[in-house]
């Protein structure tokens, strides 16, 4: 088991609901994809090549201002909970833990952290650098990631052409490498319906959205992330003031969605918000799906102030810890364990009980 | 599973949704989500780019000889890898592939013209110490690997000196 206590925040301050707009916006996340210049891409790399990208970029990392002390976790050398418990915490992607086979990750599939920013190795690109906020916080998770990347950039070769910019393993993440991501709870605007249209507009102006895990995962508990589409012909400013005007955009739409149904609809809302706190408080047995879509509900009547004196934070908390790796880890179970749904339950009631105090 | 609006064409999308006491989930067709009002980002999903390397390949919609044996000198791959794969070799590949990789791009981006950050390749002449020991590092791990143990004798005592 690894110890996650060497994570300087233990990879938690990014749900602490402090940031800005912390009760629609969970997190921001940006990423830049990087490549060493001399080298095969990570898919196409030989195991030699993979593992000498690891220790250059190690190296790097030692001596860099910003990163030098950053912890490293070596994924071909983790077991699969493990592995898990990182992905669940947003820090690496499902492809580089190597969640969807059998065999364990290649020799220099590796996470290296340090505070807010952590950067993946031999990803589909040799470096994938992230930087996570709490909240709606486009520019600082911005400042912590270009500081890391300028003193990587200053201490290793990466691949950049002078037309088509950073150079990377899919062309769609060419040129500025840049993709920002808001994790955004929208419940307002699934039950007023207008959710398809928002959706929809987003693809037009350039957008995308994704689950809470990011690519190819779905949308349950109304919890989407946006982001940028394309990362080239714009200059990374650009790409975040543009994200960052449809999010605000799409807060005041949600906003507005949640007083239309307090104005129209209260007692139908406040119903479904108690049920939904109800199930969660007094189940015995449940999955982590239905999990999320209560804590959905129970987190819009937090925000709308119908269920007093719960915060935003334990239902991060929930969210974070009910998933089927943290909870197995925090109750010394395994990820298979048949008795989990009950283990969750008995735990979600613990937390939420002591939450009223 | 199959599209529970259509009962046809297989689902590539669950939506979620609470309604009245109970949530609902839909598993829906690409074709019925859009029609719902859901732009799906289904094809961009499952591979990153959707039709447009299909197309490339087609010929019909591109004005691009057919050049599916093209091969990057560097890596060795070809177009019909990238074509296969949706993923480029090396660094070199954009070179090697450079005018069909800038139709993609245009398509892709609406431009192939990167107007970011100028990133400027830390030179030979480098005065960074930090960096002059990293390179020193990486030239010694090569002279091992290609056991020319003279040069490496010798960078090692440079790296002691820079340490
Ligand atoms: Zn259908
Ligand atoms: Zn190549």
């Amino acid at each position: 088991m690894i110890d996650l206590s060497l994570l300087p925040d233990g990879g938690m301050s990014w749900l602490d609901a402090s940031g800005p707009k912390g009760s629609i916006v969970l997190s921001t996340r940006i990423r830049l994809a990087r490549n060493l210049q001399g080298y095969a891409f990570s898919q196409r790399a030989r195991d030699g090549d993979r593992s000498a990208v690891l220790t250059r970029v190690e190296e790097a990392v030692a001596a860099s201002d910003h990163l030098s002390g950053a912890v490293t976790f070596r994924l071909d050398q983790l077991e699969r909970a493990d592995r898990q418990l990182l992905h669940e915490r947003h820090l690496v992607s499902k492809e580089l833990a190597g969640l969807d086979r059998e065999a364990r990750p290649r020799p220099g599939a590796a996470l290296l952290v340090r505070g807010p920013v952590g950067v993946m190795v031999n990803e589909e690109d040799h470096l994938r650098l992230h930087g996570m906020r709490s909240g709606f916080a486009l520019e600082e998770a911005y400042v912590d990631l270009e500081a890391a990347d300028a003193d990587l950039g200053r201490l290793l070769p990466f691949a950049f052409h002078p037309e088509f910019g950073y150079l990377t393993s899919c062309p769609t993440n060419a040129g500025t490498g840049l993709r920002a991501s808001v994790l955004i709870h929208l419940p307002g605007l699934v039950l007023t319906k207008e959710i398809g249209k928002v959706l929809q507009g987003l693809s037009q102006v350039g957008l995308t959205f994704r689950g809470l895990y990011g690519e190819g995962s779905e949308v349950v508990g109304n919890f989407f992330q946006l982001s940028n589409q394309t990362t080239l012909g714009k200059s990374e400013e650009e790409l975040l003031d543009h994200l960052g005007k449809i999010v605000r955009q799409v807060i005041e739409y949600e906003e507005q969605a949640r007083e239309v149904l307090l104005r129209d609809h209260e007692a139908i809302i406040a119903d479904k918000i108690w049920r939904a706190f109800g199930t969660l408080k007094f189940a015995r047995s449940i999955s982590f799906e239905e999990t999320m879509n209560l804590l959905s509900g129970v987190r819009l009547g937090a925000g709308l102030n119908l269920i007093p004196g719960l915060s935003v934070y334990t239902l991060n908390k929930l969210l974070i810890f009910t998933q089927p790796a943290h909870l197995a880890a925090l109750e010394g179970r395994s990820t298979g364990d048949p008795e989990l749904p009950t283990v969750r339950a008995t735990y979600v009631r613990r937390v939420l009980e002591a939450e009223a105090g | 599973m199959l599209c529970d609006s259509c009962k046809e064409r297989e689902a590539v999308i669950n939506l979620t949704q609470v309604e009245h006491d109970s949530k609902v989930t839909l598993h829906l067709c690409e074709q019925c989500a859009q029609a719902k009002g859901v732009e799906t980002g289904v094809a961009v999903l499952k591979s990153p780019l959707g039709g447009f390397i299909t197309a490339m390949g087609k010929g019909a919609t591109s004005v691009l000889p057919t050049t599916d044996g093209l091969r990057c000198s560097s890596c060795g791959g070809t177009l019909k890898d990238f074509r296969d794969s949706g993923r480029l070799g090396c660094a070199q590949c954009y070179e090697a592939f450079d005018a069909h990789l800038r139709d993609l791009l245009r398509r892709l981006h609406g431009s192939s013209q990167h107007v970011g950050e100028r990133y400027v390749v830390p030179g030979d002449v480098d005065t960074d110490p930090r960096r002059q020991l990293l390179d020193l590092r990486e030239q010694l791990r090569r002279a091992v690997e290609n056991e020319n143990f003279e040069l490496a004798a010798e960078l090692r005592d440079r790296i002691r000196v820079l340490e």
